[in-house]
Parts: structure tokens; sequence; C-alpha cells
């Protein structure tokens, strides 16, 4: 059973029709990268999946479950899948660490030294312990999406979201971050990221979306996307035109 | 006819001082709680309780705070009370510096990014989590110095319930003036007093808001 | 027994009413225009004037914005004629009102003028132009349009406190409600009406004032 099925989903803002009619569905442990123009609705499909928005039609199931606008549903949902943002959205008022332990304390009800630990664990998995007790003011821009990563993490879910998580970010640290992306994707996380990393994404991605006009226009694995682009939008888009 | 002196006058407008700083406080705690209530429906997604508290701020903030202690002072009255005047004062002053705290802190929540609201969210919060661990202390930091800067209109506020009848400074600076007749004296203090309760509320609320300003965020 | 509300009296006061409302309109104009004249003037001062005045206007404000209102007004009325001016209630009234709005006015558009880009003023110099012809044809219109909205909940504010004249016999809205609950004998009553007369009033100032803006300020219409 696939992890993530989106079926005939559509979505408007007013008259604006975002998303026109999207399915696909992703399996367990597959790497998916959604590409495409600005304004084709990638962010705004990642953002449904999340359940921060709510759909027009269709349908959206992850781990066999519908995504509900009920606040239980949501919460069950987004224990299962994490979501990771352009600009970080580190909570300022708290340390990196306490970043970590807040929603597993809250959300959870994880006592606050299990709580910790695992904060650890995860900020060391990101190579970032030793900012434990740092604020995310005193970080740089590639450090806080780690902590963000950490932070998603720590509530251990099966899937991740992640909407162009190195856009925000100097050249020079978009590595450090695609460098953890990539550990997690090794050990078998399922990753659906919008990203205009072409590289990256021919290299770890085992599906890339080309996303058109608010519809799946191609979908294959990176080698036939990139090599062979059916589509005259696709060749465009990928500078072959 | 008794005499008095300078000191006198003064004393006499220091004692009735202590009334205003202590209604002030009663106004200003009273008007806090409630107004946090109220700040809450306002933001709640629940559109009846947002439309009550929408309508609470427009009337208190729509007519004059007189207004509001006659109806309070008259008010209680027809519910068979003798009301004594710093009743009526505290209710009309409470309900009405609420609506502006109220505001005030709306103000605040509104200015924290959504993409805190959606962080928190994408961890699994319930709304209540989320105002409780991310979004109220963040608002805060920034609502501490406008806070300050109010607590100056609930002190200028308290001088309008010498109207109906409730002694503090305003009420006590007639009463003297009327004893001595020399009004520019009399009310040239009564402002004097008024200006070293309120100043200093003025100028930290200033000195908080330029320290926020050039301060980290946490 | 339960109190029964009584409108009844309503009609036979009805005039009173409109002469109250005459009265508190007529206030908030003078204490609208007048006052926000004098803020600019102020502003200007405070912000780009001679330097030995500015600490005059700066004590102005402070003295103002951290005083009762209904002090300033019995200051004036009851006070000042120990030095020999003389004012009737409506006089004292609108004086007040005019002081009151200028010191608040005048730190609005301070703000305003301080929001103003440097490059602003240097455009002005570069032009030729001196400070006060910058400050008047490229300045402070820009800045009046920036801060219209905080001085109009500020005109609105002192409309609404200008509710206490009627404390030294100025025959505003509520001066006119104080006369016909002593009549009636239906205080509550009295209140609720006038209340809500307040309450319309400062809907349709509002209103007003974002229609004044409109006009003052045509490039937000453009803008929208
Ligand atoms: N909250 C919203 N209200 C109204 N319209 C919206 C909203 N969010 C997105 N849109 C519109 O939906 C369309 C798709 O937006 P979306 O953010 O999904 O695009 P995207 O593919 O992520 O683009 P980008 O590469 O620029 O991030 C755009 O036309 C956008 O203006
Ligand atoms: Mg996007």
């Amino acid at each position: 059973m696939p992890l993530i099925t989106i079926d005939g989903v559509k979505k408007r803002f007013g008259d604006n029709e975002v998303l026109k009619g999207i399915d696909f569905d992703i399996e367990r442990g597959e790497v998916i990268a959604i590409i495409g123009k600005s304004g084709s609705g990638k962010s705004t499909l990642l953002r449904c999946i999340n359940g921060l928005e709510t759909i027009d039609e269709g349908a959206i199931s992850v781990a066999g479950e519908h995504v509900l606008t009920s606040e239980a549903a949501l919460r069950a949902l987004r224990l299962k899948i994490g979501m990771i943002f352009q600009q970080f959205n580190l909570f300022p008022h708290l340390t990196a660490g306490r970043n970590v332990m807040l929603s597993q304390m809250v959300v959870r009800k994880t006592k606050a030294d299990a709580a910790e630990a695992m904060a650890r664990k995860m900020l060391d998995r990101v190579g970032l312990v030793h900012k434990f007790d740092a604020y995310p003011d005193e970080l740089s821009g590639g450090q806080q999406q780690r902590v963000a990563i950490a932070r998603a993490l720590a509530m251990e879910p099966i899937g991740l979201l992640c909407d162009e998580i190195t856009s925000a970010l100097d050249p020079e640290l978009v590595s450090e971050v695609l460098a953890v992306v990539k550990e997690l994707a090794g050990e078998g996380m399922t990753l659906v990221m919008v990203t205009h990393e072409m590289r990256f994404a021919r290299d770890v991605c085992s599906r890339v979306v080309f996303m058109h006009q608010g519809r799946v226009h191609e979908i294959g694995p990176p080698e036939t996307v990139f090599a062979n682009p059916a589509t005259p939008e696709l060749k465009q888009f990928l500078g072959m035109l | 006819m008794i005499e008095f002196t300078f000191w006198d006058i003064l004393r006499n407008l220091l004692l009735a001082a202590r009334w205003t700083i202590l209604l002030s406080l009663v106004s200003f705690v009273g008007g806090g709680l409630v107004g946090l209530l109220i700040m809450f429906m306002r933001v709640s997604r629940n559109r009846v309780l947002a439309g009550v508290a929408r309508l609470y701020i427009e009337i208190f903030q729509g007519t004059p705070l007189l207004m509001q202690l006659f109806l309070s002072f008259f008010g209680l009255a027809l519910l068979g009370m003798t009301v004594p005047a710093w009743l009526a004062a505290g209710l009309a002053l409470i309900l009405w510096s609420a609506s502006f705290l109220a505001e005030i802190w709306r103000g605040c929540v509104e200015a924290i990014a959504k993409g805190q609201w959606e962080a928190s969210a994408s961890l699994g919060m319930g709304r209540l989590q989320q105002m409780a661990y991310v979004i109220l202390p963040q608002a805060l930091r920034i609502a501490v110095a406008p806070t300050v800067g109010f607590s100056v209109q609930v002190v200028k506020g308290t001088a309008l319930t010498s109207i109906i009848g409730f002694v503090e400074l305003t009420k006590a600076g007639t009463a003297v003036t009327n004893a001595t007749f020399q009004p520019f004296l009399v009310y040239g203090l009564v402002a004097i007093i008024y200006f070293a309760l309120c100043w200093p509320l003025s100028k930290s609320s200033q000195f908080l808001e330029r320290k926020l300003n050039a301060a980290h965020h946490h | 027994m339960r109190y029964q509300l009584n409108f009844d009296w309503l009609p036979q006061y009805l005039p009173t009413l409109i002469e109250g409302i005459g009265v508190t309109i007529y206030l908030i104009v003078v204490g609208a225009v007048v006052g926000c004249l004098l803020g600019i003037v102020c502003a200007w001062t405070r912000a780009l004037g001679p330097k030995p005045l500015r600490p005059l206007v700066g004590a102005y404000v402070e003295l103002i914005r951290n005083t009762p209102f209904m002090i300033q007004l019995f200051f004036i009325f009851f006070g000042l004629p120990s030095l020999g001016v003389q004012m009737n209630q409506l006089q004292a009234a609108s004086l007040a009102m005019i002081v009151n709005l200028g010191a608040y006015s005048c730190e609005i558009i301070r703000a305003g003028i301080n929001a103003t880009p440097r490059g602003q003023f240097e455009a002005g110099a570069s032009l030729a132009m001196g400070r006060f012809q910058t400050f008047r044809y490229i300045v402070l219109v820009p800045a009046l349009q920036r801060i219209w909205p905080a001085l109009s909940s500020q005109i609105v504010i002192v409309m609404l406190g200008s509710a206490v004249v009627s404390q030294i016999a100025a025959e505003d809205l509520s001066y006119a409600a104080n006369f016909i609950q002593s009549r009636n004998f239906r205080a509550f009553e009295t209140y609720i009406v006038s209340t809500l007369i307040y309450l319309a009033l400062s809907v349709l100032l509002r209103q007003v004032l974002s229609g004044v803006g409109w006009a003052l300020f045509p490039k937000r219409k453009a803008a929208q």
C-alpha cells in the first residue's frame, strides 16, 4: 500500500484554480522531487498533503487514512508526516534544543529528560549538537534549517515534506543541508521535496514530478524525465529549447 | 471659613491621589483579565465568538468613557443595588480598558509571522498549544511597551469617575477649589500630580519600545 | 418588580438632543481642523524647526499627553480667568480640544515626518528648494498620508473625550443628556440614547475621515 495517495485533488483560491486534478501515489521510502515553474502549484500541493490547506475536490490519504479537517485528524496526520519550510520557521524565543523538545513534550507528552535526550540525538544527526543552547538568531541559515529538520525528525515521522528548503540559503550553505537530506534518503525516509536543485534531484530522487499549470505534466524516474522529456513545456523548463 | 495653606492644599490632593492610583491599578488589572478573554475570543476561529468580541470592542471604543460611567452607575442602580461610586467606576473602567487591551494584544498576536503557526501546526500542536507555547511567548515581548503605554490612558481615564462622585484626585481638586477659590493654583497642582503619575509610564513605554527594536529575538 | 425601560420622553426632547449633537459636531470640526494645523506646525518645529523652540514644543506635548483632558479643560475655564483671560464655555471647550489634539497630532505627524526617506530631503535640496519649501512641497503630504489612519483614530478618541465639556456647562450632547435626565427621571434610558448617538457619530466620523483621506491623497485611490 502506498504511503501517500493523491486522488483527483483540486484546490481553488477564489476563482483561481491552482490544482486542477492531481493524481499520484508515493510509496514508502520513495524520494520524490517536485519541479515546475513558479506558480504551478507545488507548494500548494505540499500544504494540502500536510493539511495546511483544505482541498476542494478529491482525496488525499496518508498511511491509509484520509486527510480530514478536524483538529484531531490533522494532529494524527502531522504525527506521521513532518514538514520543513523555506523560511525555517524556528521558534525565535526558544533555543535550538528547546525548539526540538517542545512538540515532543506538548504533543506527545514526553518527559523533559527523554525529550532532551531525543533532541540531542537528532541535533547530533544533523551535526549541531554543540548548538543545543544557541538561539535561532545566533545560527546561520543553513544551521537553522538543519535544526528545523532535527525538530521534525524528533517527532519520528514516516515521511517529510520539504518546500524549497534551500532556496532561502546563501549558496555556500546549500550543500550542508542537502547532505543531511541525502543521508535521510539513504536511511529510507520517505521524502517529498519541492526543489530547484536539479542535480540533487537527479542524484537522489527515485521519481521526479513536473508540475505545470496545476497539473502533473510529467512523472517518472529522473533518468527519463531529465534525459528524455516528453513535452515541450518540460523541455523549456529544463532549458533544452 | 477655614484658611488653606499651600501645604494643606497639596496634602489634600496627594491623599486623594491614592484613590486615583488604587482605581487605576484595579482597572488595569481587571481590564487586563477581561481583555485577555476578549482577545482570545477575537482571534478564535469560532465566528460567533469572534463577532461578539468585535462588537464589544466596537462599542466600548466607539462611545465616550463618560457615557459608559453613567450607564454603569445608573444601570447597576436599576438592578436594585444602591451603588457606591467606586463600584460603578471600577466596572466601567475595567470594561473600557479591556476593549483597548484586547485590541492591542490582538495586534501583537497577529504580528507573529504566519510561518510560526504553520510550523507549530505541522508538528502536531493544537490551537491552544500553539497559542500557549509558540505565539503568546513571542507576542508578549512586543506587547509590553504598548501595554505600559495604555496604562497612561487608564490613569487619565480615572479622572472622569469624579463626575459620578468617586472622590479621587480630580474630585478633590474641585472640592479644594471651591473652598479656596484658587482654581489656577489647585488645578495646576492637580495637573502636576497627574503628570508625575503618567510621565514615568509614558517614558518607560518609549524606553521599552526602543529596547525591543534594538534587541535580539529572545 | 422589574424595571420597564421607557422611551416615551424621546420625541419631546429630540430638539434638545439635536442641539447638543450640533455643538458636539462643532467642537470636533473646530478641534480637528485647528488642532491638526497646530499639530503640523508643532511637528515641523520639533522635527525640523529652530533648535531653541524644540524643547518648548516637546514640553507642551508631554504635558498635554500626560494629564487628563478634563483637567486641561478646568484649567482653561476656571484657572485662566485669574490671569485675566475670560472665555465663555464654548470658547473654553474649543480651546481645550484644539490644545489637546494639537499635542497628540504633533507626535503622530512627527512620526510621519521622521519616516520620510533621507533621499527626499536631499532631492529637495538638489532642486534648490529651501528647507521650508522642501517640507511644504515634498515631505508634508506623504508624511500625512503615512499617518492618516493613526491621526483619524486620534480624532475619534478626542471626539469621544469631548463629552466631558458638559462639566463646564458647554451645551454639547452629553450636556443635553444630563439636562434631559434631570427632567424625565429616566437616567438609564437617556444615557442609552445618547451613547448610541455617540456610537453613530464615531462611525460617521471615521467614514468622513477616510473620505477626507481619499480626497487629500488621491494617489491612494490610484494605488488600490
Ligand atoms: N493563500 C493563497 N491565497 C490565494 N492565492 C494563493 C494562495 N497561495 C497560493 N496562491 C496562488 O496559487 C498559485 C500557486 O501557488 P504555489 O505557491 O503553490 O506555487 P509554487 O509552484 O509553489 O510557486 P513558487 O515556485 O513560486 O513557490 C499562485 O498563483 C499563487 O498566487
Ligand atoms: Mg512555492
